[in-house]
């Protein structure tokens, strides 16, 4: 800054121009649909003044009611349920040194992050839809356990990554002032590794929430969660109703990421 | 390092480690990894009459994929339709690739050379969009480039087109909807390449005389290499079984891959073949992911 003239060897030509452009095309859409979220009039183009007019219908849709419930029941449900699991194998996986199928559990756990979307929700209609028959159940546990299962690395990488920050002799501390293996975990571990828990639950939330595609192809008729219900009112007029939908969701997931970087940062 | 607490354990430390897992491993056997070898059985097996299948073991649905035979002579034919979805699908993910790879390099090494206070803030940026649901990341990009979208009503305003261009319902929504939600997957792999960089190599660089498209291919490129393929493949993936966002965008038209499979299993009711096209996107991108793991695994010493 004091030489401005000075040759700056990390700038390089155009660059800060197509990045600031970037930033530009990532923010202007969500904006736009941010601000006719509020617009008094039907259309989701023309600005018709401002007003909450949309929140209201939105809010008082018996659909948008029952599917926002359904998505927090879902969400809720898949969150505690990824988050139990994960912890317990992020306790099962690291700072135990090398075993025998360490890296296939490692692969199965993180399985779906790397399978397309498209084909965990069709092999899901296909397994479900025989255990429906099977079973005669049609309720919102196929959802619950579909969610819980795709969330789970999601809640395992934060803890993971925690643990991997703790130190251990904490523990055997604990240990050698005679606490039970149970004591020292319930005592001086969980303490420790909550934050990552706490960020690794968020997580979970979230991506359960925002889910589209396999609940579409899970859920039986009149199971819709907000997503889904959204796509399905593609196939009619659009209208700021669904900015309105869209911008609730997006700022529950900004106070959530928000608690979630507060969370991850504090050490200790 | 685990000495002591180890010998406090009375269990051997693979097996606590199992049967600790076993719930998740479980979790996932049901509701996400065994399915999937459900759907590779299905892709072998008889279409059956109206959906589902017939118990009998057949290649009928592999053979469908790539190939059609004509109902009155039995003459045997490409599947063009098949053809043309997949190799659309393979064209969009390349041209997202690209696209994304174009935009985000410059926006991963802007992130990266910030002064370290104002980093956070920039890679919070580019997180918020990631994190945010892809169906409203659609619709946002879909009242952008509508016919009555922003873009047409300002081009019209000033000028600069006399009737609203139809972008909606094209192959070219498709490929800018899809650009517009993998950037951040882009950026982040990129921004943590160059984040690891040793600027003073650069210096060096110049100081042997290098002009700075020579810095750039000569010194840059090769070192965040990684960073690179993470992000090429982190993009490509999930553009290739794209669902969403052609389904969005496309209309019913532009369909990919994602689409096709779901319309087998909808209105198509042939669930071998979209078994058999789930298996292939399956194989595409596991395949994808070995190479991907080959790369970075022999760049290690260099990183």
């Amino acid at each position: 800054m004091a030489r401005p003239r000075a040759f700056d060897v990390t700038t390089l030509p155009g660059f800060t121009f197509i990045a600031i452009v970037s930033f530009l095309l990532l923010y202007a859409p969500i904006v736009t649909l941010v601000i006719y979220s509020f617009n008094a009039g039907d259309s989701v183009n023309l600005w018709g003044g401002f007003s909450l007019k949309w929140y209201h219908v939105a809010a008082g849709n018996e659909a948008v009611q029952g599917a926002a419930i359904r998505s927090f029941i879902i969400a809720t449900w898949a969150s505690v349920i990824a988050t139990t699991v994960a912890t317990m194998a992020a306790l099962g996986t690291t700072r135990r040194g090398k075993y025998r199928g360490q890296s296939l559990i490692y692969i199965i756990i993180n399985q779906p992050l790397m399978v397309p979307e498209i084909v965990t929700a069709v092999a899901l209609l296909i397994f479900f839809s025989s255990v429906k028959i099977a079973t005669g159940y049609t309720g919102l546990g196929y959802l619950i356990l579909a969610h819980s299962a795709f969330c789970v690395p999601f809640a395992y990488l934060p803890i993971k990554a925690r643990l991997e920050g703790m130190d251990i002799n904490m523990e055997t501390a604990a240990a050698d002032l005679y606490a039970t293996p149970w004591k020292a975990f319930r005592h001086v571990t969980l303490p420790l590794l909550a934050p990552g828990i706490i960020a690794g639950a968020m997580l979970a939330f979230i991506i359960s929430l925002d889910d589209v595609i396999i609940t579409e192809f899970v859920k039986s008729a009149g199971q819709d969660t907000l997503p889904t219900y959204m796509l399905g009112q593609l196939r009619r007029a659009l209208t700021p109703e669904v900015n309105a939908i869209s911008t609730v969701l997006l700022a529950l997931s900004i106070v959530i990421l928000a608690l979630f970087s507060v969370v991850t940062r504090k050490r200790g | 390092m685990s000495g002591p607490a180890a010998s406090k354990r009375p269990r051997s430390n693979g097996a606590t480690g199992w049967l600790l897992s076993a719930p998740a491993l479980i979790l996932l056997a049901i509701a996400a990894t065994g399915p999937l070898f459900i759907v590779i059985l299905y892709s072998f097996l008889e279409k059956g009459d109206y959906s589902g299948v017939r118990w009998i073991l057949s290649g009928d649905a592999w053979f469908r994929v790539f190939f059609e035979k004509d109902i009155f002579d039995g003459t045997v034919s490409l599947a063009d339709a098949n053809l043309a979805i997949i190799w659309r699908s393979v064209k969009l993910s390349l041209a997202t690739t690209i696209i994304t790879f174009g935009l985000g390099l410059p926006t991963a090494w802007f992130i990266a050379t910030r002064p370290a206070t104002q980093r956070a803030f920039w890679l919070f940026l580019i997180t918020i969009p990631f994190w945010t649901n892809l169906l409203i990341r659609t619709f946002a990009i879909m009242e952008v480039i509508r016919n009555q979208g922003l873009l047409n009503t300002f081009l019209l305003h000033y000028g600069v087109i006399s009737e609203p261009i139809q972008i909606l319902y094209t192959d070219t929504a498709v490929l800018i909807g899809m650009a517009y939600v993998y950037l951040p997957l882009m950026v982040l792999p990129l921004f943590a390449a160059i984040d690891r960089f040793d600027f003073k190599l650069i210096e060096a660089g110049y100081d042997l005389y290098a002009t700075r498209i020579k810095v750039l291919r000569r010194v840059i490129l090769p070192i965040i290499r990684p960073g690179i393929v993470a992000g090429c493949i982190l993009v490509f993936i999930p553009s290739l079984g794209a669902y969403v966002t052609p389904r969005v965008l496309g209309g019913g038209k532009n369909m990919m891959i994602g689409n096709f499979i779901e319309l087998q299993f909808g209105q198509g009711q042939n669930w071998p073949l979209g078994a058999a096209l789930s298996t292939m996107l399956l194989i595409i991108v596991l395949g994808s992911l070995v190479v991907y793991m080959r790369v970075s695994a022999r760049e290690e010493p260099h990183g």
